[in-house]
């Protein structure tokens, strides 16, 4: 088994992130600019505008405001967070995102807000960066196949985008949409899932203030292989409920079936609540494995956020609905 | 063959790389975010890796006409059952730490981990047989006929892997191919002599 590993690079051969990015805004308001002159409508102002500029190449979140739902566990280091990854859009391996992701390009980047909402909307990204103010959320991650994270993510509430929007009263359950762009996504060219990723979540699931979009992490912008520039991150839930890269977010009555239900509804359900007494069928949920530590150790019901959570499934039969 | 010892003593050598590698990576810190899951796939993988080159010496054999090949059989299957029982003990030590009601209920309730221990256990006897003394005692047709669960052995080997994939099969499908020509050389070479 051959895994070519990321330190294998040396830090000198790596392109400085600020200028990587503002290579990368070059090129794409180079193209736009003459995408918008081919087709007559020239908006310098648009286009050559200081703002996004300063948008894209500030790496460096300032100001964050601390969250009274951080976790003070010891953080996973950096460069686990950032190169063991599960992104299938990014081939099926854990360390293929970080080596891949490059092609994805956070900029420019809208979110649309469709269904039953009263003002249904398109979010350009960086209007979304300012729609609350970020917070640094220090949550555990667990995933499904049994190991574990704590990661300090950047961003805010997504009750704050829902509210400003409006769901109608038809709406029960929110839908998260990735991306579906070969090109810039090469794992979707296998059709090892159904693409693009669908998640979904119940609307008071998606309203308590645990469920966050997630912008960034360790104070900077989110990686292209986290799921860059915005996810989803709802901690008591195992991992793969947290859409990465989204371009769509939708209201709708009845539950969506996400991506890896239609793959496979006998591990995979709607809810997927972290929970150390339903077992996934082909392994254990007992216990995880924290990264960075040999012993497992036990797996908290919710993930550890019962107490904020625990409400929601009142009366639920976890083992069915899990 | 003119150089065999030589040939075989680089082919053990060779056959030890990916035990040094992996030693290696552990010391210079190079197993990734999880260690213990890189050792386990990696021993997994070079169990299969050699379970398949031991069912492929007779078809080779026979194939080349190079009757040498068989006398490097054994080396092969031994080299499966070391990786195998690393693969195991890496289980039971790292990934378990000896927890052994944990890994009662993974045998019982795992049907990846089931046919994968099942498909361990099976191979002892063979490594415990496999000396020219053992040969002896058995006889060559017992021995012979013990010998033919390899070829359970490398199925539930490849289940194993395929079982345990979430998603993407391609890598199972890679063993479980081989695996079937390696086989099915063998089912058509038996009606072919009836």
């Amino acid at each position: 088994m051959l895994i070519k590993k990321p330190e294998d690079i040396q830090s000198s051969e790596i392109t400085d992130k600020k200028l990587y990015l503002s290579r990368r805004d070059f090129m794409s308001s180079t193209t736009r600019s003459l995408g918008a002159l081919a087709v007559g409508i020239t908006a310098p102002g648009l286009i050559f505008g200081s703002k996004e500029a300063e948008a894209v190449t500030a790496t460096k979140f300032n100001g964050l405001r601390k969250s009274a739902l951080s976790t003070s566990e010891a953080l996973t280091p950096y460069k686990d967070v950032t190169t063991y990854n599960n992104f299938y859009e990014f081939g099926t391996d854990k360390y293929s995102p970080a080596q891949l992701a490059g092609t994805l390009n956070p900029r420019p980047w809208t979110i649309t807000v469709e269904g039953e909402v009263k003002h249904k909307k398109t979010y350009d990204i960086d209007a979304l960066l300012k729609l609350a103010p970020l917070e640094e959320r220090i949550y555990r991650l667990r995933c499904v196949e049994g190991w574990s994270m704590v990661i300090p993510w950047v961003g805010f509430s997504l009750s704050e985008l829902i509210k400003q929007v409006q769901p109608n009263g038809n709406a029960k359950f929110v839908e998260f949409i990735s991306l579906n762009d070969p090109k810039q996504m090469p794992g979707q060219r296998s059709s090892v899932l159904d693409w693009p990723y669908v998640e979904g979540l119940r609307l008071d699931e998606a309203m308590n203030p645990l469920t966050i979009l997630a912008v960034g992490l360790y104070g900077e912008v989110l990686p292209n292989q986290n799921g860059a520039p915005v996810r989803l991150v709802a901690p008591w839930k195992y991992g793969f409920k947290n859409a990465k890269s989204i371009v769509k977010i939708r209201f709708t009555s009845t539950p969506s079936v996400s991506s890896w239900m239609r793959a496979n509804s006998n591990e995979y359900g709607f809810f997927a609540n972290v929970n150390p007494n339903v077992d996934h069928p082909r392994w254990s949920q007992a216990k995880e494995r924290r990264i960075g530590e040999f012993s497992k150790r036990e797996t908290l019901m919710f993930n550890g956020y019962a107490e904020q959570v625990a409400h929601l499934y009142k009366g639920m039969d976890l083992r069915k609905f899990y | 063959m003119k150089y065999f010892t030589q040939l075989k003593a680089a082919l053990f050598l060779a056959s030890l790389i990916p035990f040094f590698r992996l030693s290696w990576y552990g010391y210079s810190d190079q197993l990734g975010a999880n260690p213990i899951e890189f050792i386990t796939r990696s021993l997994g993988t070079w169990t299969l890796v050699f379970l398949l080159i031991t069912l492929s010496i007779t078809p080779l054999r026979k194939l080349s006409g190079w009757s040498w090949l068989i006398k490097l059989r054994r080396m092969a299957g031994l080299f499966a059952f070391f990786y195998a029982l690393l693969h195991f003990i890496t289980y039971f030590w790292l990934d378990q730490f000896f927890d052994l009601a944990s890994i009662y209920k993974d045998v019982i309730k795992r049907p990846f981990i089931t046919v994968g221990f099942t498909a361990f256990v099976l191979l002892i006897p063979l490594a415990a047989t496999s000396t020219n003394a053992m040969m002896k005692r058995l006889g060559g047709e017992r021995w012979q006929l013990l010998h033919k669960l390899v070829y359970l052995i490398a199925i539930f080997a490849v289940l194993h892997y395929w079982w345990l994939v979430k998603k993407d099969i391609t890598q199972p499908l890679i063993y479980a191919s081989v695996l079937t020509i390696l086989l099915g050389y063998r089912i058509v070479v038996m009606r072919f002599n009836k």
